[in-house]
């Protein structure tokens, strides 16, 4: 598998030099609604950023405008130093973002290996199942998977092993940057700490993840820099290793939301891109 | 040395001979029943009509079945795979009709030559197959109210086809009728096909075997595969040395066994079967999986309608004729009863080429038993109505253990 690069350890340590995706004033409305205003983001090859904020602060339409399904009203999406458009999610994979949706999008009656190379089978008039299977065990060994057996139906493995497949399937077009959303919103305890692990290791990879999240455990436990949005706007973007679980949530509920924050949060953003 | 796919401690090692027994017992016991309810329900079926009615599993009447079973068969494949992308089509017998109704007008009323005729008709199918996808892509209407508009529109172009006459002979000396009622395969090439259906399945499973064990993944042991193929050379022989103690087995058998054999490499061996699947198990993933969603609802719906067509070209001559009864009454329901009991889901992505096979066995069991029995066709809907609905009730129980053995 040639699809993960392999990092050296320095690299999420380092300064952010480049970042190989960045957003710049992405503005999108629906309607009378704007949806985002003026949006910055940064992400870097082996750095979790992590996106946070209240139910309707404009993830899900960040993520939307990433994966292609939406294309943004104005501002410039940079992908690897170069301006990129993404008008289509097949536009998205092969530039290399791949999104891993919250609804994971598998379909449970086919079995790991068919998910797996849904649409992207090798051999199509005879289907390969040999070399497809190999490839699946290589994924998954990558990424720690502990899932039995890739001949099962998805309909029966438990949350975490489908959120597992779903990344596992996100890594099949050699991406750069993978985004999920919400991933462990619907997982228990361990479940969660599995998905977690797995977000570490496509760091230690050397991809560039955009997780969304509601959970501020998850977020403080694996992301490097938080972007916090409220209604539509950056309201921060903090360093996790400097900054309070308090701190965050002020930035996501606006409790902070005064002219001297924004100035900070302004001064902060000017630092880190 | 563990193979790749056997590295999980968790699993349980099942090898040989006595490993593959016990995993078919226990996904059945989970609720992953394959064919086992058909098989089981033909038994009961054959064994019940045969204390009734001695003459049922004669060889003379069992090769009849196997004509009679082809025509429907045919529309079954076509419903098989409608209902494999969670959709359904209702006017297939209507199609069938027409079909039947086209070819014995340009063959007989425009004396045109035979060929034609049925690839005119053919065409026909398809075209209306694609009409109906493209009514269902870019409309968004139902399949259900599509096809049901389609039941009588086709209906009604039938009766306008044949006329005021109502009814059209096809020449007893024509091709296409031999073919249908006449024509069997010869005992010595019926016993040919049998061992190459066997020694096929040997070989194929091997060199599977071969390439999996190269690749390091876990294989099926040749005493496994030998079993499994001498199962079904004895089976295949017996039928085949059955069915020649009459007639033996009919080209037009042949020719829909054929056709499953087909769709079932199609379905479960290229990448079109997989999208099917997939867009019968969930829609939405299946396009951001990057598959033509369109693309595939349109191939169903043509091949669903093409095979309704050639069903009904065969119905057509097995009856020698084509009239306003072609592919009216019981065709349409029986077709779609054939592939449900075959074990096809009405939900959508879950079911096998072969279950229309199996399926349409059940019902022409069922309508020959009767008749032989001299009842009448009221009995005969109320039984065949009940078969089909046991059929749905296993599958319901089915579908309710496998999601408690998370087999979904």
């Amino acid at each position: 598998m040639s699809s993960i690069r392999q990092a050296d350890s320095q690299q999420a340590d380092a300064p952010r030099a480049e970042s190989v995706l960045s957003l710049r004033g992405i503005h999108k409305t629906f309607g009378a609604v704007a949806a985002l205003t003026d949006v910055d983001l940064d992400v870097a090859a082996g750095q979790v950023v992590a996106v946070v904020g209240d139910n309707g602060a404009g993830k899900s339409t960040l993520v939307k405008i990433l994966s292609g399904v939406h294309p943004p009203d104005s501002g410039t999406i940079t992908f690897e130093s170069r301006e990129v458009h993404i008008p289509t999610p097949a536009a998205a994979h092969k530039l290399g973002i791949a999104t891993v949706f919250q609804d994971l999008a598998l379909c449970e009656n086919l079995n790991v290996i068919q998910n797996l190379f849904l649409g992207q089978e090798v051999r199509p008039l005879r289907l390969n199942d040999v070399a497809m299977e190999t490839r699946s065990w290589e994924l998954l060994r990558q990424l720690s998977a502990k899932i039995p057996s890739v001949r099962v139906p998805v309909a029966s493995l438990s949350g975490g092993q489908r959120q597992t497949v779903a990344i596992a399937r996100s890594l099949l077009g050699d991406p750069k940057v993978i985004i999920l959303d919400e991933p462990t919103a619907a997982l228990g305890v361990a479940q969660t700490a599995e998905v977690l692990n797995l977000v570490e290791r496509l760091r230690e990879n050397g991809l560039g993840v955009i997780m969304i999240s509601h959970n501020m455990a998850d977020v403080k436990a694996v992301a490097d820099t938080v972007a916090v949005l409220r209604l539509g706007r950056n309201n921060g973007v903090f360093d996790v290793a400097d900054v309070s679980t308090e701190d965050i949530i002020a930035a996501i509920t606006g409790a902070t939301d005064n002219v001297v924050s924004q100035r900070q949060a302004r001064s902060k953003e000017g630092l880190s891109s | 040395m563990v193979t790749t796919d056997r590295q999980d401690e968790r699993l349980q090692s099942r090898e040989g001979l006595r490993g593959a027994v016990t995993d078919v017992v226990e996904r059945a016991r989970g609720g992953d029943l394959g064919v086992i309810p058909v098989v089981v329900g033909l038994i009961v079926i054959w064994t019940v009509l045969q204390i009734l009615n001695p003459v049922f599993l004669s060889s003379a009447n069992l090769v009849n079945l196997t004509l009679e079973s082809a025509a429907v068969g045919v529309i079954a494949l076509g419903i098989v795979c409608v209902l494999l992308v969670g959709e359904i089509d209702l006017s297939v017998g209507s199609v069938s009709g027409l079909s039947a109704a086209v070819l014995a007008v340009l063959f007989v009323g425009q004396d045109l030559p035979v060929w034609l005729a049925i690839a005119a008709s053919v065409i026909m199918g398809a075209a209306i197959g694609w009409v109906y996808a493209q009514l269902y892509n870019r409309f968004g209407v139902p399949s259900f109210v599509i096809t049901l508009a389609g039941l009588l529109a086709f209906l009604g172009l039938q009766l306008y086809v044949l006329g005021t006459k109502g009814s059209i002979n096809l020449p007893f000396d024509s091709g296409l009728v031999a073919f249908a009622q006449l024509d069997f395969v010869p005992a010595w090439l019926s016993y040919t096909f049998a061992v190459l259906a066997a020694g096929g399945l040997f070989v194929s499973g091997w060199l599977h075997a071969r390439e999996r064990q190269r690749a390091g993944l876990s294989a099926r042991g040749v005493p496994v595969l030998a079993l499994r193929s001498a199962a079904l050379l004895v089976v295949l022989l017996f039928v085949v040395w059955y069915l020649g103690q009459t007639r033996g087995v009919g080209w037009m058998f042949v020719f829909f066994v054929a056709l499953v054999l087909i769709m079932h490499y199609f379905l479960s061996r290229t990448k079109w079967g997989r999208s099917v699947y997939a867009v019968g198990g969930n829609v939405e993933a299946a396009r951001r999986a990057g598959i033509n969603v369109r693309a595939v609802y349109t191939s169903v719906f043509v091949l669903c309608s093409t095979f309704a067509a050639v069903g009904g070209i065969l119905a057509a001559a097995r009856l020698a004729a084509a009239n306003q009864s072609s592919g009216t009454g019981d065709v349409n329901l029986n077709a779609i009863a054939a592939a449900v009991i075959g074990g096809t889901s009405l939900f959508g992505g879950r079911g096998t080429a072969f279950g229309a096979l199996l399926g349409i066995i059940v019902i022409q069991s069922i309508s020959s038993g009767l008749t032989l029995l001299n009842l009448d066709s009221s009995i005969r809907f109320v039984v065949t109505g009940v078969v089909l609905l046991l059929a749905v009730v296993v599958d319901s129980v089915a579908r309710k253990s496998r999601t408690s053995h998370g087999r979904a």
